[in-house]
């Protein structure tokens, strides 16, 4: 039976790699997010590459009120219905520092926004019985650093709302997938500095669509991540509070 | 951020430079670059000189923008943004029954950089180059979006295609893409002694892909042998091609010693049996038989490496056959040689093809190298022929202009499009293209 993927934040680098890819592989997509000419823009791309079905709504996770159209659009589309989860954002820690109304925002599009709208679309997934959920988290979730631990919070709220939502769901046989990409050479990173095993976007989508087939509950991609992650994890908090990673 | 100051180079590895690239990834953020910020535009840099490179300035990588906008399965009429690489299209549309009408012997070249140097492929002598394919080019100008037809913008149409990406960054692009049987291809090899029977040969070759590997070691009787290549789209079940493999580090100055190519040579022409044969190849394998192996050009170690290559006229073959023979004698070429018999197809006033031989061979980058590339360079001038500005790294102002005819029309159309020479990269001021 044909699968459509629901994209969350589709005009993320990493979500435009993913949506062609699943495109290639023959199935739809419905893309949501805020630039709806450049969402066409992919729409047209996946359409080409083979998508039966590739359209376009708007998603704004700090709008919950736009939450419902998507859920409507969806409930009409047959087969197999998966999300994906994209959206995030990254304003610096000084930023967020220098004016700390910033942080809301911050945890409403990594993790709030989105777990609002998985909240919301659960009962339909878990009501048809399959179908897969896939949120894009962060190593940067895995441990609080000086730099960037507001966006790690958010992320790390984030990680274990999955894990819950897959406790929850997987009983129903929706299977719940956690991403935790370290860096990726996406608009978001672009002009950083200090960018340790960068990764390119077509390789994270691969992962993630193949993670996803093999119903992956924690996905560390590319690999290397997993051990760094888990040796930074074991570090003592009375260590860890004097490094600077 | 928008910016990302960084150092790049050429395909060559011999010119780099230093400074911020953009790479926005949606019309929006390169309107807003354009505006405020007018760069140079690049794409994949497959250029092996300088003509990719924007020292101390901006320039704003295309990469990104790789999407196609709309393919008519019906007509094969073909909206694709600028970054996308001719290998992606390929991989898209051949399984579908349409080819990109013209390919470059790499598959990662973008259509930009495919306009902007009017790129010729294997099937010149029948296709034209790849701007005459090319039905509307959307311009990213200061001001927005600009439409750019041969019908009703004939003279920017003509400035922009061949046009060194001095009009302005291509955004996007609508192509006649060509039917194809299937994709794999029907590919004949014939060993060819020596260079007269190569001429005869590329001149009654019928086929639609036709080129020839040319051993420039060779010499005396063997001057100018090498292997035909014919070739047609076909269908057929062949195994899909390897992943590529890549070159991890720069090789010593060793690996291409004289030696090792004169033996690499032979072992290659003998390869094909002497009645010549017929084999099926995956596509990507006929038209880009380098990409498999990725960074090839770190073959050439630290220092780089040149690539010379020229379009004589039919009646200056001996002219072509002289060069050889100086370049035979050197002792200096790499295996990767080329020869092919170009028609008369260009789209642009600054395009590379003209009706005759075109000759393509690649250098380590040592002195002697570059003191034969400026002789071949000179005996090129002589033969009427032109140098390919993709490829070059070496010449000076001089002798570039007259090579190419239209060059004062191309001149005052940029200097409409870009008063202030916003576009210019260090190709252009090398040889000042963009001076009265
Ligand atoms: C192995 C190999 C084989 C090749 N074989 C052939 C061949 O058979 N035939 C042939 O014709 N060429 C050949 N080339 C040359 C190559 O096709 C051209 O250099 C082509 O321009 C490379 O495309 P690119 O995207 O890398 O462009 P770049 O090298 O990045 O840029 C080339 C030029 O195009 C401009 N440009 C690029 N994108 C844009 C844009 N979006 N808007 C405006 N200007 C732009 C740049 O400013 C620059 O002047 C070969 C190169 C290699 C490495
Ligand atoms: N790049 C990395 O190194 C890296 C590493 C680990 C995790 N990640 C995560 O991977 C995901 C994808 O990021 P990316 O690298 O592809 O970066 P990106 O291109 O900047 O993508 C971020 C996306 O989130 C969208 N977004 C932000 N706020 C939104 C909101 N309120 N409503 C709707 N959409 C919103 C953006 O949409 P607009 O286009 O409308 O702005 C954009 O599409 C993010 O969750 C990111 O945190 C990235």
């Amino acid at each position: 039976m044909s699968q459509t993927w629901i994209i969350l934040g589709a005009t993320s680098t990493i979500a435009r790699s993913f949506a062609r890819l699943a495109s290639d592989s023959g199935d739809g997509v419905l893309l949501a997010g805020r630039d709806i000419a450049d969402m066409q823009a992919t729409a047209s791309d996946c359409a080409a590459r083979g998508a039966p079905l590739a359209e376009v709504i708007a998603f704004d996770a700090r709008d919950a009120a736009s939450f419902s159209a998507i859920l409507k659009r969806a409930s009409d589309i047959d087969g197999t219905l998966s999300v994906a989860v994209f959206v995030g954002s990254m304003p610096t820690q000084d930023a967020m520092d220098a004016d700390p109304s910033l942080i809301a925002g911050t945890v409403t599009d990594n993790f709030t926004g989105p777990a609002i709208f998985l909240t919301m679309i659960a009962p339909i997934l878990e009501a048809r019985g399959n179908g897969t959920v896939v949120g894009v988290g962060s190593v940067a979730g895995d441990r609080g650093r000086i730099g960037n631990y507001i966006y790690g919070a958010a992320k790390a709220g984030f990680h274990t709302y999955l894990s819950g939502l897959r406790n929850r769901m997987g009983r129903k046989g929706v299977h719940v997938m956690t991403v935790k990409p370290g860096t990726v050479d996406t608009a978001m990173t672009w002009g950083m500095e200090k960018l340790p095993f960068l990764a390119q976007p077509e390789k994270i989508a691969a992962d993630i669509l193949r993670g996803a087939n093999g119903q992956k509950n924690i996905l560390y991609t590319p690999l290397i991540w997993w051990p760094v992650m888990t040796v930074i994890r074991l570090i003592p908090e009375r260590i860890f509070k004097k490094l600077q990673v | 951020m928008t910016w990302k100051t960084t150092d790049y180079c050429g395909w060559g590895r011999v010119h780099s430079a230093h400074g911020p690239l953009a790479r926005p990834e949606r019309a929006s953020a390169l309107a807003t670059i354009a505006e405020k910020t007018p760069a140079p535009a690049v794409g994949m840099r497959r250029s092996y000189g300088d003509a990719c490179l924007n020292d101390a300035g901006r320039m704003i990588d295309m990469t990104r923008m790789d999407r196609v906008l709309e393919f008519d399965p019906a007509t094969g009429a073909l909206h694709i943004e600028a970054g996308a690489q001719i290998g992606q299209i390929l991989k898209i549309f051949a399984p579908k029954g349409w080819l990109p009408p013209v390919m470059p012997g790499t598959g990662f070249a973008t259509v930009g950089g495919a306009i902007a140097m009017d790129v010729h492929g294997k099937n010149h002598h029948g296709a034209g180059s790849f701007g005459m394919h090319v039905t509307e080019i959307t311009l990213m100008m200061p001001k927005g979006p600009k439409v750019v037809t041969p019908a009703k913008n004939s003279a920017l149409f003509k400035a922009t295609v061949g046009g060194l990406g001095q009009t302005g960054p291509i955004m996007s692009a609508r192509l006649q893409m060509l039917r194809a049987k299937g994709d794999v291809m029907i590919v004949t090899e014939r060993r060819v002694e020596a260079w007269n029977e190569f001429l005869a040969l590329l001149d009654a070759s019928e086929a639609t892909y036709t080129v020839g590997w040319i051993d420039a070691t060779a010499r005396g009787d063997q001057l100018g042998r090498g292997i035909l290549e014919e070739a047609e789209t076909g269908a057929g079940l062949i195994p899909p091609a390897k992943r590529g493999k890549r070159i991890p580090f720069d090789a010593p100055d060793m690996a291409l010693s004289p030696t090792v190519v004169r033996t690499f040579n032979a072992a290659y022409w003998r390869r094909v049996p002497d009645k010549g044969r017929t084999v099926v190849k995956h596509i990507d394998n006929f038209f880009f038989p380098l990409d498999k192996i990725h960074d090839w050009n770190r073959l050439y170690g630290k220092s780089g490496f040149h690539q010379f290559q020229c379009v004589v006229p039919i009646e200056a073959a001996d002219d072509l056959r002289a060069m050889l023979e100086r370049i035979a004698g050197s002792g200096l070429a790499s295996p990767l040689a080329v020869l092919k018999r170009m028609g008369p197809g260009r789209a642009g006033y600054m395009s590379f093809p003209m009706e005759g031989y075109t000759l393509a061979v690649d250098f380590p980058n040592r002195a002697a190298a570059r003191r034969l590339i400026g002789e071949l360079e000179a005996a090129t001038v002589v033969a009427g022929g032109r140098i390919y500005l993709a490829k070059d790294a070496l010449a000076g102002p001089d002798t570039v202009r007259g090579m190419y005819p239209e060059f004062a029309a191309w001149s005052k159309t940029v200097q409409k499009a870009d008063p202030d020479g916003h576009y210019m990269t260090d190709l252009v001021r090398r040889l000042k293209l963009r001076t009265a």
